[in-house]
């Protein structure tokens, strides 16, 4: 699978892949919540001259049920340009499909076909077991010298720790657990790195009890989700440094630090504060030779009906945002804020990223509001933007409406549905404006929800550059 | 050693010098990373120091041993050896991770030293050292005496060919950072892994057709 020439797929430098061509084709993982059909991987078409724009154009089935498939990503992208472990001529075409309920880890073959990936390989939960010692596989990374995947449990039903396991470059095999001493970390969730600073960060969630039943109330107000973020020495594999957001900012999720390599700052989201229900963004930065972390953006609960609220929200009569995703241009101008809770993606500039400027605001479903796309106005939306994907050259941003089935119906009881939706960013004004053309939904989807969506070539969320 | 030898050495390192993997690339990301040319410059003499203890360890070795045995059984050894090494280049897929990015001035040359040695850069000057008659052809060949004479021979091949690396690491470094820009990675970065274990392979071929 070696190349005479790299990837045309891989760039040195953010600057680069700016200025990348657009992406003709999506991927998106669509699951059955009921694990009775299997999980599938849906091609959707993103050409706008093509006849099939905005549709499902492609449709791989996985052999089992159950799966429930969450986050997935490249087997290799632009870091095989980093000058520690050269190998550019590789190929971005196997994307690696964990089942976050399952533990399997699918591996499908883009190339033969790019509209029907092809599977090539399953990691049983046994061997992730086995070799690396954990389960519940959740966010993967291509890096220069392995495949790293993120786990939120351990091994045979045990809690914990979760961690990260790295996969070999070309058998897809299990190699180990990646950390080398975890020092107090035991919650897992996401990961990324600052690569050429030898830095990595991971965010935590919960263990496997935590989260597969649903949110559990008891324990959100007993402030006993995740709350932290690690940092590690990402050549020795070393933990590092804690830094704790305050017990009350429950679940850091996703982590996006700049692409600027030559930058040391990165943004997460946090779902929930127990105090007023609002949300949050955190800026990491340097604080000397320490890490440390700042909330730059405070997003608040909004009142609502008791009667209009599931039961889990009626005692508090307010929704909150629920920031579930995040996501940073290329060009780390732009971050993108998904409000899953009231149905809202906003965007903002944080070129100054100590003091981000709200820019954009679109409404999609939401627990209370159910705001329909606009070019269906007679259809409420159920779900919200959740995931968020950007094209690589910022202008044009994709959502799906699933967080996780579990906590789907808990705050959607009557049904979360199924859409993607596609935004295309207005020059002018820097806003977002959703495309009457693009918005696949429902029956399209043959009854899966669907939740992380992929760009072919890449996006804004699977690559790391190692050139300013 | 003739003319051609030491062009052949030198030839070799400029081969060597213009593979990315081995080093220029890691110097052009530093300067980069840092704004400053200096960084750059500062970064290719581990580099090249890796490298020069790599290639001389094997060519010490080499010179020594052959002007103190049988030359045939060296050299068809040593020609086995390339053949080998290099269909397992060219047929493996592995990468290895030596180290971060943020390295000392002695971690790079150990990153050097560890890039070449994995790459069989000393293992390529074997034909060029074999082709070589065994050093002190008068009454004392073949003394054990004679090895520290033969291994300084090998210290200067790898030093020639060293310096002739450098130099191309050097040109390409600045090249690419002050005028192509690392853009140029997407188009021109050749699969030199490819090439490299062929030429491995070649060198092999030949040492053992210059064994028979």
């Amino acid at each position: 699978m070696t190349r005479w020439t790299p990837d045309p797929t891989f760039y040195p430098s953010p600057t680069l892949a700016a200025a990348a061509p657009a992406e003709k084709l999506a991927y998106v993982a669509a699951f059955d919540r009921a694990g009775q059909q299997p999980d599938a991987i849906a091609v959707l078409d993103t050409d706008p001259d093509s006849d099939t724009y905005g549709r499902v154009v492609g449709w791989t089935e996985l052999p089992h049920t159950g799966d429930e498939l969450h986050h997935f990503g490249w087997n290799a992208c632009s870091s095989a340009l980093c000058p520690t472990a050269p190998h550019p001529h590789v190929e971005r075409r196997y994307l690696i499909v964990p089942g976050l309920r399952s533990s399997r880890i699918h591996v499908l073959d883009t190339k033969p076909d790019p509209r029907r990936p092809e599977l090539v390989k399953v990691i049983e939960a046994k061997e992730l077991g086995e070799r690396a010692g954990y389960s519940r596989p959740h966010t993967v990374h291509c890096g220069p010298d392995g495949i790293y995947v993120s786990a939120l449990g351990g091994a045979d039903g045990e809690e914990g720790p979760g961690g990260i396991a790295v996969l070999d470059h070309t058998t897809f095999e299990v190699r180990g657990a990646w950390e080398a001493d975890r020092g107090p970390q035991f919650l897992a969730y996401d990961f990324w790195w600052h690569y050429t600073q030898d830095v990595l960060v991971t965010s935590e969630w919960g263990t496997p009890s935590m989260i597969e039943d649903g949110i559990v109330g008891e324990l959100l107000l007993g402030r006993r989700y995740g709350h932290a973020l690690h940092f590690w020495d990402l050549a020795k594999r070393r933990h590092v440094q804690r830094v704790d957001l305050g017990d009350a900012y429950q679940m850091p999720l996703e982590l996006r630090p700049a692409h600027d390599p030559t930058r040391s700052y990165g943004f997460v989201g946090v779902v929930i504060s127990v105090e007023d229900l609002s949300a949050s963004i955190w800026l990491w930065h340097r604080d000397g030779d320490a890490w440390a972390v700042t909330k730059v953006i405070d997003i608040p609960a909004e009142p609502a009906d008791a009667d209009d609220l599931p039961e889990l929200l009626k005692p508090f009569g307010a929704v909150p945002p629920l920031v579930t995703d995040i996501d940073l241009s290329v060009d780390d101008r732009f971050l993108h804020v998904s409000c899953w809770g009231t149905g809202e993606l906003v965007r903002y500039d944080v070129s100054d990223p100590f003091h981000p400027v709200r820019v954009g605001s679109v409404r999609l479903g939401g627990i209370v509001n159910r705001t329909p796309h606009p070019a269906f106005p007679d259809e409420p939306l159920a779900g919200g933007p959740q995931m968020v994907e950007i094209s690589r050259d910022g202008r044009r941003v994709y959502v799906s409406n699933s967080l996780y089935g579990a906590w789907d119906d808990q705050f959607y009881p009557d049904g979360v549905g199924a859409w993607v939706a596609k935004l295309d960013v207005d020059e002018e004004h820097g806003g977002l404006v959703p495309d009457p053309r693009f918005f696949p939904r429902g029956e399209e989807f043959r009854g899966r929800r669907v939740h992380q969506t992929r760009l072919q070539g890449g996006d804004a969320s699977s690559d790391s550059y190692c050139f300013p | 050693m003739t003319g051609a030898t030491w062009a052949a050495l030198a030839g070799l390192g400029a081969f060597h010098g213009l593979n990315p993997a081995m080093g220029w690339l890691f110097a052009v990301a530093r300067g980069l990373q840092e704004r400053r040319r200096a960084a750059l410059l500062a970064a290719l003499p581990p580099i090249a120091a890796g490298h020069l203890a790599s290639v001389a360890v094997v060519a010490a070795l080499v010179s020594a041993t052959r002007s103190v045995t049988a030359g045939t059984a060296v050299t068809v050894g040593g020609g086995v050896l390339l053949v080998g090494f290099g269909l397992w280049r060219l047929l493996s897929d592995r990468h290895f991770r030596w180290a971060g990015m943020r390295l000392s001035a002695a971690q790079l040359t150990a990153w050097s030293f560890l890039m070449s040695a994995a790459h069989g850069a000393g293992l390529m000057l074997l034909p060029v050292l074999l082709a070589e008659p065994a050093v002190g052809g008068g009454p004392h060949a073949g003394h054990l005496a004679a090895a520290p004479a033969g291994a300084l021979t090998g210290l200067a091949a790898a030093a020639v060919h060293t310096g002739a690396m450098l130099g191309v690491a050097l040109a390409v470094a600045l090249l690419v950072y002050e005028v192509l820009g690392v853009g140029v990675l997407r188009r021109a970065w050749f699969n030199v892994d490819r090439l490299w274990a062929g030429v491995l392979v070649a060198a092999g071929v030949v040492t053992l057709l210059g064994a028979t």
